[in-house]
């Protein structure tokens, strides 16, 4: 079907144009990972192309100042516990606000639709000062435990919830003799793993990309996380170019990794949370 | 088995189930409240005094309130963000209605990938970014400098980073790199949910391909586009992470890419301000809730 302007243009134009917006998407990193690989003399002096053979010295560089692979581990000891809680007490709400109606159900779960227009910057000041106040500043807790509500995650898993899960399914569970609680756990979550693998994608990028709130929390630099080091290269090691290539693409390396083998089911997932949406 | 069932008879059941519903709910309110919403509203009481952490809170008024209205960095940071928020916004959506009518309406090969090329750079950490672009637009070791000089755009290097002017378009165009491949993917979806007899039968009629993308995929488009416009609002004059990295948090020169969220996070923590933090926070809630009415409403209403 040809239809609008998208119709009228040929395809071998169309393609060339796609063609030049998949090499301006691409091409930054490429350039990144080449110059990691090259002297700060070379990467001055010509436009790299091609690997070069300065990676173990830039490597060597960038570890005389900083830990790079500390911030690996800590951005990971900060992320794996966010998506574990945002996804198992996003799924349990969900599951509350789908499958029972209690007093103030569908003013509550409307609530939680409203939060999601709150910018998270309305609060900083007083997250803070919170977690001043009970002695948590420089610790992962206030990073981690707002995870638990989270409310796309609530949004998403609902509406998984409503069209995946009958009613039929928790009487047989309560006909068995089970709890509330333990349908929940062991007859319904494992029912919810696509919608899970998908929202853990997203909820693990969310928190792996978070800059503002590690850097409000955190001060110890053997506590920061990886866009917090990054985020420092350009000062630590001002011209030194190499190693500087090297730290980004340090960190940019592994989310292209597994982006390439789990781009379908973010893709998929992107498109079906804006259908229901 | 009987026995249980004898014991709890069905309509007795649907009542009591009712707070087990409460239970699962429960650990999301009380995080929600301690974490987000006692912030939220600590943070709106601490606008009405002046506070630096180690002294008394000094009652203030609407003091803060009066500051904010006279803030000149203030209304330089709104100035600002709205300025890389449309050049980065405009293009953002433009092109997404383009690329998702290519690849709704053509059946083209490779679609999927260059579908996930394009959503690639929305991945991708944005200070990582704002690092890498610093360094592409560096002036002597920068790779745009070195083509633009190669193919003879330029003849002298060009300090990119110490204009006003190329520093802020250069976060706008960050924007858009970045956002551009997530926005077609939403356009996208919208445009596949729209029945395909409505173009047959406009083809019966003899209506235009220009005519059916304005008078039918456009307007069902409708809410796909109120909610991309009302989120690329409330995320885009949002914007922290790259200005605030590519210019070491001051928005120079001459703070010409300090956004409304520096502003808040200058004055709260590296100027230790709690009180007018906290204002500035509430002054860019309004103006952010004011924009997004606003938006939703003219889009909502467009053509009925």
């Amino acid at each position: 079907m040809k239809t609008g302007i998208a119709g009228r243009i040929s395809s071998g134009t169309l393609y060339v144009f796609l063609g030049i917006l998949a090499f301006l998407s691409v091409m930054p990193f490429y350039i990144t990972m080449i110059n990691a690989t090259h002297t700060d003399v070379s990467i001055v002096s010509n436009l790299n192309l091609l690997p070069g053979n300065n990676l173990q010295r830039n490597f060597q560089h960038v570890s005389r100042s900083m830990n790079i692979l500390r911030g690996f581990a800590n951005s990971l000891t900060v992320s794996i516990p966010s998506v574990v809680l945002s996804l198992y007490f996003g799924a349990m709400t969900a599951y509350g606000f789908a499958k029972y109606r209690f007093r103030y159900s569908n003013a509550l779960f409307f609530f939680v639709i409203m939060t999601l227009m709150v910018p998270m910057q309305l609060g900083l000041v007083g997250y803070f000062l919170l977690h001043s106040r009970l002695g948590l500043l420089d610790t992962y807790i206030p990073l981690i435990l707002p995870w638990i509500a989270h409310p796309p995650t609530v949004f998403f898993m609902k509406m998984y919830i409503d069209s995946a899960i009958p009613d039929e399914l928790i009487e047989a569970g309560r006909i068995d003799g089970s709890t509330e609680f333990g349908t929940f756990n062991r007859l319904i979550l494992p029912l919810l793993t696509p919608a899970l693998a998908t929202l853990a994608i997203f909820n693990f990028v969310g928190s792996w990309n978070n800059f503002i709130m590690p850097l409000t929390i955190l001060f110890s630099r053997d506590r920061f996380t990886l866009p917090l080091l990054v985020a420092m290269l350009r000062g630590v090691y001002a011209d030194n170019y190499g190693a500087i290539y090297l730290g980004v693409a340090m960190s940019i390396l592994p989310i292209i990794v597994v982006y390439a083998f789990v781009s379908r089911r973010i893709i998929g997932g992107l498109i079906v949370g804006a259908v229901k949406g | 088995m009987a026995k249980q069932i004898q014991k709890v008879p069905p309509k007795h059941t649907t009542i009591s189930y009712a707070r087990y519903g409460i239970y699962f709910v429960l650990p999301y309110f009380v995080v929600f409240g301690v974490f987000q919403l006692f912030p939220i509203i600590y943070t709106f009481y601490l606008t009405f005094f002046s506070w630096d952490g180690f002294n008394d809170m000094i009652f203030v008024g609407l003091g803060n309130y009066r500051r904010l209205l006279a803030d000149r960095v203030f209304f330089t940071a709104v100035r600002n963000t709205f300025r890389i928020w449309i050049l980065a916004a405009i293009p953002q959506i433009g092109l997404a209605l383009f690329l998702g009518a290519v690849f709704t309406f053509r059946r083209m090969k490779g679609s999927n990938l260059f579908q996930a090329i394009f959503y690639l750079p929305n991945l991708i950490t944005a200070t990582s970014i704002a690092i890498l672009f610093g360094l592409l637009l560096d002036w002597q070791a920068g790779a745009i400098n070195q083509v633009l000089l190669r193919v003879g755009a330029l003849e002298q290097p060009v300090n990119w980073l110490r204009s006003a002017f190329w520093t802020s378009g250069a976060v706008s165009l960050i924007q858009w790199w970045q956002w551009f491949g997530y926005t077609t993917l939403l356009v996208m979806a919208g445009m596949k949910a729209i029945p395909g007899e409505l173009y047959e039968s406009a083809r019966i009629d003899g209506a235009g391909s220009g005519s059916m993308f304005f008078r039918i995929t456009l307007p069902l488009l409708k809410n796909t586009l109120t909610y991309v416009v009302v989120t690329a609002i409330i995320g885009g004059l949002q914007i922290f992470d790259v200005p605030n990295v590519l210019t070491g948090g001051l928005g120079d020169p001459n703070r010409s890419i300090l956004t409304m969220v520096m502003h808040v996070w200058n004055m709260s923590f590296r100027f230790t301000n709690y009180g007018y933090g906290a204002t500035v926070a509430y002054g860019l809630f309004i103006i952010i809730l004011t924009f997004s009415i606003v938006a939703f409403r003219q889009l909502q209403r467009r053509d009925s």
